[in-house]
């Protein structure tokens, strides 16, 4: 329905994120975490241990952990209020509009229940359907995410399988309700190389056939430029850059995203010496005041260790959080 | 090539599987099925392959931190599966392993200085002040301060610990060391750090390096020639740059294709189908060819074996060609 809305016309976004926050007690986690994601379209975050990827997704399902305090102006599926929806009904959110796959797909299952069981648990909690046909819709979940004899693997408990097994089950339990949007939290980070190639092939099968918003947490840069539309790089709970994959990593404007693109080994011609970036992530109680950065970048000057910089516009649908894009001059955020 | 530092020939091992004590039917797995392959002095061999392939089981069977089902190693000419216990116990000076998990490799009640000094009072080498002394120069050597030496593990990041693994296995001075996984734990900038240091080291020591990884990328950077296992066995054994740009076998191949990269862009893996089949029950003929995308009839009965196909290239495929 389209509708011209004083602030003009603008697509119906699946995902609406605006100043997200989260901390524990003293201690912020999350800082002013903003984007939106469109049906259909995928949104890689990258970062390294620490940098708050994980808590992002755990907020936006509501699933903080105990004492985890969540702050946000806007947090919005599919126009609906995320933040004054009632815990009942953040239940039947999550598993029937959201679904979720981790990295562990052997601490994600129980150990004591068929596969099958669980897959149709799923469609029984959020579907009402009855116990027949929960375990015919299972029985294709796991017959479309390319498990053989599904029949007979219905029946099978999660020790009987392989890693790139389990995680397609995982994939069949997130999906049996055709949720709007899944978030992956590194997903095939403990599969071997040519399982994560299937796995990421039938991801985006899936997405394709559901149209899905997919939100993909990784530390692997190479699975993320080849899986994603558009990359959000963070360090220490702050998004440093945003931007389409192809910018990111054509054309990175934040020092920590150059930085990180030249640590990776390359698959081809002569190894040259790593470009490492220097020191370690610090600990999150003790960030630096300045840019989070500053003290491991190598184009960082005294300004940088006071001023606090913001996301700014550098290019089109491209932000970075850096002040050489604005030839060292700090700008206060807009207001 | 330079003359072999080690020299592994026929080597195997076998687990077997189930408890003695009960009646559950026992069986056996070869880990590591007859693989023989040499690295020259100052050479670093890249080790590759998916889990279950045998490499970790590889890098311990080098070291006779377990034992050898049948086969051999020649350490610089000696025959090390021979040497009765206090002569392995010297000749491991020479011959050290750094672990992919640094939390669970150092001894919590620790400190770092401790834990790099250990080997040496282990082996009697030395006095407190020699010790002191090369501490310093240890520390000084994977780049920590001296002050961290009164730390503990639980008080330092990933890499610093990896440092300190690093660090401990230097101490007796090693020929040869095994890299188990050794960047795989930490994160991407750390493990570019890591990687550097292990380069500066191999270079200032002349070290040689059996290098075990699942990551191409990283075998890749450090490797002068390249090793790739399957289900046991090595598949392929070339230079660095025959692998990477002119791999034979179709499951090297199907490894180098499964890589996500940042050159490559956008959808550019290709996968194979399949799991790896359980090493309990190989398939028959080549192990590869339930996962092989040119496999014929003669794959399925017939293994193939290892092959020269160039000078220093090695292919274990029966429709292997040079391209």
């Amino acid at each position: 329905m389209p509708s011209a809305t004083p602030t003009g016309p603008k697509p119906p976004s699946l995902l609406e994120v605006e100043d997200l926050s989260v901390s524990f007690g003293s201690l912020n986690i999350l800082n002013g975490v903003s984007f939106r994601l469109n049906p259909g379209e995928t949104l890689g975050i990258v970062g390294e241990s620490g940098s708050g990827k994980s808590m992002t997704a755990l907020a936006l399902m509501r699933l903080l952990p105990r004492g985890g305090q969540l702050n946000a102006k806007r947090l919005e599926l599919q126009g609906e209020d995320m933040l004054s929806a009632t815990e009942t009904r953040l239940e039947s959110l999550r598993g029937a509009e959201i679904g979720m796959i981790f990295q562990e797909p052997m601490t994600a299952l129980n150990p004591v229940l068929t596969v099958g069981a669980q897959i149709a648990e799923t469609a029984r909690r959020h579907q009402n359907v009855s116990r027949a046909e929960a375990r015919n819709r299972a029985i294709e979940a796991l017959r479309r995410v390319g498990i053989p004899s599904p029949e007979q693997r219905f029946y099978d408990y999660p020790h009987h399988m392989s890693g790139g097994m389990r995680q397609r089950v995982m994939i069949a339990m997130a999906l049996i309700c055709r949720p709007k949007l899944l978030i992956g939290d590194e997903p095939t980070t403990a599969l071997d190389v040519t399982i994560q190639a299937q796995i990421l092939d039938l991801m985006l099968d899936l997405q394709d056939e559901y149209h899905m918003g997919i939100i993909l947490i990784s530390h692997d840069l190479g699975v993320v430029s080849a899986f994603t539309d558009r990359v959000m790089i963070m360090y220490l709970g702050q998004v440093l850059e945003e931007a389409s994959a192809t910018d990111i990593f054509t054309n990175p404007r934040h020092p920590y995203t150059e930085a990180l693109l030249a640590s990776i080994p390359e698959l081809e011609g002569e190894p040259q010496r790593l470009n490492a970036i220097r020191g370690s992530v610090p600990p999150i109680h003790s960030q630096p005041a300045g840019c989070r950065f500053a003290p491991r970048c190598d184009h960082a000057r005294p300004v940088c260790e006071t001023a606090r910089p913001v996301l700014t516009p550098v290019g089109p649908g491209h932000r970075a959080a850096c002040i050489r894009n604005t030839g060292y001059r700090f700008q206060e955020p807009a207001r | 090539m330079k003359p072999p530092l080690l020299s592994v020939r026929n080597l195997r091992k076998e687990f077997s599987t189930g408890s003695r004590s009960t009646l559950k039917k026992r069986g056996r797995i070869l880990a590591v099925d007859d693989i023989s392959f040499d690295i020259g002095a100052g050479e670093t061999l890249g080790l590759v392959g998916e889990s279950g392939c045998g490499k970790t089981t590889t890098g311990r069977l080098i070291l006779r931190l377990i034992e050898p089902t049948s086969g051999s190693v020649t350490f610089d000419g000696t025959d090390i599966l021979a040497l009765p216990p206090p002569e392995m116990r010297a000749l491991r000076r020479q011959m050290q392993i750094v672990f992919q998990d640094p939390f669970g490799a150092l001894n919590p009640r620790m400190t770092v200085g401790e834990l790099i000094v250990e080997p040496l009072v282990v082996h009697g080498v030395g006095d407190a002040v020699s010790h002191e002394r090369k501490l310093r120069d240890l520390l000084n050597r994977v780049g920590l301060s001296v002050w961290q030496a009164g730390r503990f593990p639980h008080e330092m990041s990933g890499g610093q610990r990896q440092r300190v693994c690093i660090a401990r296995a230097l101490a007796l001075n090693p020929a040869f060391l095994v890299l188990d996984e050794a960047v795989s734990a930490l994160d991407v900038s750390v493990q570019a750090q890591t990687l550097n240091l292990l380069a500066d080291l191999r270079r200032d020591l002349g070290l040689t390096y059996l290098f075990i990884s699942h990551d191409l990328g990283v075998v890749h950077h450090i490797s002068d020639r390249v090793a790739v296992m399957y289900l046991g066995q090595i598949v392929e054994i070339a230079a660095r740059r025959t692998i990477f740009g002119a791999a034979a076998h179709p499951y090297t191949q199907a490894l180098l294709n499964s890589v996500p990269s940042v050159k490559k862009g956008r959808k550019s893996f290709f996968t194979i189908a399949g799991d790896v089949p359980s090493p309990a029950n190989p398939p028959p003929g080549c192990r590869f060819h339930t996962r092989c995308p040119i496999a014929v009839a003669q794959c399925r009965t017939d293994p193939p074996q290892l092959r020269p196909l160039a000078d220093g290239h090695l292919v274990s495929c029966h429709l292997a060609t040079t391209p």
